[in-house]
């Protein structure tokens, strides 16, 4: 379900820094990454998004006009009044550091060891923070974009990518 | 950090000398699929459970990166193939969100049909599988007997038994034939005596409800805390159903109830799931009987699915259609934009966070798999219980390794 305004309005007043916005009948808000722990914090306590659905991530390492090079997704719902939420962090390959969301909900656990295994994001507070599908040994993240999608064991026959020598 | 023996008590701690460690899986008849445990035993009690996946990693994910909007459909049968209609069904919403298709009456009537008779397909198979696990064989030969009534269905409908393939973007493969809704019909009149048949077999059988009864209990906020949904989280006492919450396809003109418990056990979610079969059943006969004549795919100014013969040759608008959706360099229009859409699928909520870039495939097709949450909440429901619980935990928590992986 779309989430009310006053929802919106009292988000946007809490964090200045946030930008809100809607598309496709879905909510959005982008945080920055200092304030992930209190958003985090401020959403389950006073604003009842009890449910964390999901998290996951993008890499736009070619994707047209965006500016940093992943996109942190947290899905969260309401279980008493259905309303759903999109929380957004962007990153930038040079910083991977990111809070996280286990203290708060604990379903992020797994979902959280799946993102530092296929996309190499690393986040600080979680309890095991293992490869979770890939084999321990595995060096590479295999979601990147940069990573081939065919041949065996190869990876170091492709050049690693970044935003910058990726748009050349 | 290796996940050795060493990972369970630290070397030198003082529970070392005493505590058993066992290795289940990845391959054992009780597991079902491939997943691994790795047990820490007293005695005969758990202390500590440590599941170790990724034995099924097929890179979905990355392959959704790859095939279109309408080829993937192909990969997400092989996600959950215990219901794989629910995962087609799933799949296709996701991309008409994003692609703001908005499916003709007749299409959502059908697509509820057939997600509700996956879920029947998948809830028997996972309540005849912890009845065969803890010993009652003759009822999951029953379970199984009606799956293949499904299957058969399935199979005139679209032609395959078990990777169906069935849905495309703004419609499906095949319009629904009288045949088919004549075996459903079938299948509405001798399913529930089956269904009372296997409830009088198990849910008074003193081994069963012995064995499941108090084992593996999920307390309510456990149970949201840790994203548990759909039968799991509802045998705990969430009242989430997604079909009633947020309906989908054409939910909101059905009358059923959304079946909970408070226990949270595994009898529990047994009994939540055979409730559910029933409430499945009424669906379907009020979707068979009130379904909507009309087109089953979306009009062709739509350019999403592909046109009959006849407007092919006879329009200018189908003839286009055609051209546009054959051609290589052509296809959908999909915004540079990103969505998720979840459905109520027999395990919980399933749903895809698409991100559409304006190419015919997607950037990222990420799939909420449910499975994946229900197993990371394993160690928490068998500490403290005994070896043979662990299968009975497994049975109830219904995990598939296929869409546990992907």
């Amino acid at each position: 379900m779309v989430i009310s305004q006053e929802m919106i309005d009292r988000l946007q007043r809490q964090f200045p820094n946030c930008t809100t916005s809607e598309a496709l009948e879905q909510a959005r808000v982008v945080v920055v990454r200092q304030d992930l722990q209190e958003v985090f914090q401020w959403l389950k306590e006073e604003s009842g998004f009890d449910l964390l659905v999901d998290v996951t991530c993008v890499d736009y390492l070619n994707y047209r006009g965006a500016q940093q090079r992943f996109g942190l997704v947290y899905l969260l719902a309401n279980t008493e009044t259905s309303e759903r939420l999109t929380l957004r962090v962007m990153l930038d390959e040079t910083d991977l550091e990111v809070p996280s969301a286990v203290p708060t909900w604990e379903g992020a656990d797994w979902l959280e060891r799946e993102v530092w295994d296929m996309f190499g994001i690393h986040f600080t507070g979680h309890p095991d923070l293992r490869r979770i599908l890939m084999p321990e040994e595995f060096i590479a993240h295999p979601l990147r974009k940069d990573y081939p999608l065919q041949g065996r064991g190869e990876r170091h026959n492709f050049p690693v990518l970044t935003r910058q020598t990726g748009l050349k | 950090m290796a996940l050795t023996a060493s990972t369970l008590a630290p070397e030198g701690s003082s529970q070392q000398s005493y505590l058993w460690t066992l290795n289940f899986g990845p391959q054992h008849p009780a597991t079902h699929t491939t997943l691994r445990l790795i047990l820490k035993l007293e005695g005969e009690r758990v202390v500590d459970a440590i599941p170790d996946i990724g034995y099924l990693h097929s890179g979905f994910e990355k392959i959704g990166e790859h095939l279109d909007y309408n080829q993937y459909v192909t990969v997400t049968d092989r996600m959950n193939y215990i219901s794989p209609m629910a995962n087609n069904v799933a799949w296709h919403q996701s991309v008409e969100t994003l692609l703001g298709i908005t499916l003709t009456r007749r299409c959502q009537y059908v697509r509820v049909i057939i997600a509700e008779l996956a879920r029947i397909s998948d809830h028997l198979l996972s309540c005849g599988a912890i009845g065969l696990d803890v010993g009652a064989f003759t009822f999951f030969l029953y379970a199984f007997n009606q799956r293949e009534a499904i299957y058969d269905i399935f199979e005139t409908l679209c032609g395959a038994r078990f990777t169906n393939s069935y849905t495309r973007v703004g419609g499906v493969l095949h319009d629904i034939t009288p045949l088919v809704i004549e075996k459903i019909r079938a299948f509405l009149k001798t399913f529930p005596k089956t269904l009372d048949d296997m409830e009088r077999l198990l849910n008074r059988n003193r081994i069963f409800v012995d064995r499941t009864k108090g084992v593996g209990i999920l307390s309510r906020e456990e149970a949201i805390n840790a994203s548990a949904t759909g039968p799991v989280a509802r045998a705990s006492g969430v009242t989430r159903d997604l079909r009633r919450d947020e309906p989908y396809l054409s939910y909101e003109d059905f009358d059923f109830k959304v079946c909970c418990m408070r226990s949270g056990d595994c009898l529990a979610r047994y009994l939540v799931r055979m409730a559910e079969m029933y409430e499945s059943l009424r669906i379907i006969e009020q979707a068979i009987e009130n379904l909507p004549s009309g087109p089953i795919n979306v009009g062709p100014d739509e350019r999403t699915t592909i046109p009959e013969k006849q407007q092919v040759y006879q329009t200018i608008e189908g003839a286009i259609t055609h051209f546009e959706l054959v051609m290589a360099n052509r296809g959908f229009r999909v915004p540079c934009d990103e969505s998720y859409a979840a459905t109520e699928s027999p395990n919980g909520e399933l749903g895809f966070y698409l991100v559409g870039d304006g190419s015919h495939v997607a950037y990222r097709a990420r799939c909420r798999p449910p499975s994946f949450l229900h197993f990371a909440l394993f160690p928490r429901l068998i500490r403290g219980h005994t070896l043979s619980d662990v299968v009975a935990v497994l049975g109830s928590l219904n995990i598939i390794a296929a869409e546990l992986d992907r």
